[in-house]
């Protein structure tokens, strides 16, 4: 088992009840909250996650902008997105926001994987991927709204943020969070995160950001990776951060009840056919037409 | 009694064995494929060695297949044409399935049944090697937009589905339709299963064969 610390609400490609034995504890939800209004872009959270997770990404090339890498990789579970925008006229903003997976209450991710157990969610909220069980089919991927999953070149297997499971599973922050300078990445109970944020967004109304709030879409039943934006009516604006995320209808209906239905057509078929063979027989022609044979 | 085993030839030696090819690699394709379909069917990825191979073989298994299928196609494209009287027998295809007909009209070397099966795997194997191409991971997928992914695994899974379901009717029909097999097996049928199902091919060949 993955973390014998803790249950497992949701398996990949699982039909059936996954380990829950502490169910009646009510674990915790945890989340980060990241608060893009402290950040300042260091990226000491990004040297965090390379080592406490020991993962080492190609040395790129600078592309003209502070994003380095430029984009998230099978071994860059975070980085760093840079936008500068004017929201008002003549009023440049330079807004950082920490990309990565957003560990969704209702993952795309794990509803289309194929692979049993690949994809796990813990209780406490955490969705993890356990390469040891993933076949490289790149499902995932299609089935993230936030397009976060890759698959590594080194081992075709998917990879992505764990938010430190192995940190988090015995009542550690993850790293990136431990390494913050400015407090803009909090960890904790779901509950607590959502009342820092409340405080964070009162103080940024009052410095002037009108539409200063909380990220946590609901539309895949809200996120255990949250921001705090200050203009949180423009998600967009952060990096094209999408607006009202959901699972696309195409992964809901590939994934839905069509395929529980075509593998009950598939049996209806073959069954179909062997029950007509036990009724009619075989098409067969007559003994009249051997006879009538021309010589 | 001789009359009895009189045969007529159906199916070239080279037609049999490309027949028979694209059958055992769809035969694998379906079982890889079903294998990422539903959970119900994950053990199947045991008959590749795991899910990592399942997961490499299909796609390359799928090339090889539709290879061979193209010169499957070329074999049996005139053949396949539908006819009048084919629209004819299918009004009697209660009947033709319940074993009580009589007085059909002639059929050519295919029934109806057959060619529709024809059309539709000439229709639904190039659209699961158009869709799996851009669902191919590691070497094309990257090239595609991810809502471009998403729609083509859809269309792949259906269009799988449909034609595993069509591949199921093919095979019954075959077992069902008495001394069809030997047809793709040793290449020839009795003369009287020639003219019960297929009396207008039967006539056709027998006028060749005097001249
Ligand atoms: C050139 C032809 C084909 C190519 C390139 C191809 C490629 C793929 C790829 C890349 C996948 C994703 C999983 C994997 O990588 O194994 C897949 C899945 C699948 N394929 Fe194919 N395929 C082809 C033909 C076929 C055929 C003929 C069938 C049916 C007999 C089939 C049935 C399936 C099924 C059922 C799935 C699972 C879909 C799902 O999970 O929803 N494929 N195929
Ligand atoms: S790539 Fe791995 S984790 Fe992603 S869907 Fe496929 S098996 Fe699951």
């Amino acid at each position: 088992m993955a973390l014998q610390t803790l249950d497992i609400q949701r398996r990949s490609a699982t039909t059936t009840p996954s380990p829950d034995v502490r169910q009646n504890l009510q674990t915790i939800e945890v989340a980060k909250l990241i608060d893009v209004s402290k950040c300042i872009g260091c990226k000491a959270c990004q040297s965090a996650c390379m080592e406490w997770n020991d993962v080492r990404d190609e040395i790129g090339v600078n592309v003209g902008v502070y994003d380095n890498p430029p984009d998230l990789t099978a071994d860059s579970w975070t980085v760093m997105r840079f936008s500068e925008v004017e929201v008002e006229k003549d009023k440049l903003e330079w807004l950082i926001r920490k990309d990565g997976c957003m560990h969704c209450a209702d993952p795309g991710c794990l509803k289309a994987c194929p692979s049993p157990g690949a994809i796990i969610q813990y209780s406490n909220g955490i969705v993890d991927f356990q390469e040891e069980h993933c076949i490289g089919c790149g499902y995932c991927i299609a089935g993230c709204p936030f397009n976060v999953p890759r698959i590594s070149k080194k081992d075709n297997k998917a990879y992505k943020c764990t938010l430190c499971s192995d940190r988090v599973g015995v009542g550690m922050e993850p790293a990136c969070v431990k390494s913050c300078p400015t407090g803009a990445l909090v960890f904790g109970s779901k509950e607590d995160m959502i009342g820092h944020a409340t405080g964070r967004i009162v103080d940024l109304k009052e410095r002037g950001y009108a539409n200063a709030g909380l990220y946590d879409p609901q539309g895949v039943g809200g996120t255990h990776v949250m921001y705090v934006l200050q203009h949180a009516d423009q998600p967009e604006l952060y990096h094209g951060l999408p607006k009202n995320p959901s699972i696309s209808v195409m992964v809901s209906l590939w994934k839905g009840v069509t395929k529980p239905l075509m593998s009950l057509g598939l049996g209806f078929v073959a069954l179909a056919g062997f029950f007509h063979f036990i009724k009619v027989g075989p098409s067969k022609e007559d003994e009249s037409e051997h006879e009538s044979e021309p010589h | 009694m001789l009359n009895k085993t009189r045969l007529v030839a159906r199916y070239t030696a080279g037609e049999r064995m490309n027949h028979w090819f694209v059958a055992m690699t769809f035969i694998l394709l379906a079982l890889s494929g079903l294998a990422l379909f539903h959970p119900f069917f994950f053990f199947l990825t045991n008959l590749f060695g795991g899910g990592p191979w399942t997961r490499i073989l299909h796609p390359f298994i799928g090339v090889v297949m539709f290879v061979s299928f193209l010169s499957l196609v070329v074999k049996f494209w005139s053949n396949n044409f539908i006819t009048r009287a084919d629209l004819e027998w299918q009004k009697h295809l209660g009947e033709i399935l319940a074993n009580t007909a009589t007085d059909l009209p002639e059929v050519g070397k295919y029934n109806i049944g057959q060619k529709y099966l024809f059309w539709a795997l000439v229709v639904i194997i190039p659209t699961l090697v158009l869709t799996g191409f851009v669902i191919w991971r590691p070497y094309f997928a990257a090239f595609f937009p991810i809502p471009v992914i998403r729609v083509a695994v859809l269309v792949h899974s259906v269009a799988a589905f449909i034609a595993i379901s069509a591949i199921i009717v093919h095979i019954y029909a075959a077992i069902w339709t008495s001394g069809s097999i030997r047809a793709m097996t040793r290449g020839t049928v009795s003369a009287a299963w020639a003219k019960h199902h297929h009396a207008a091919w039967y006539k056709k060949v027998t006028e060749e064969n005097k001249l």
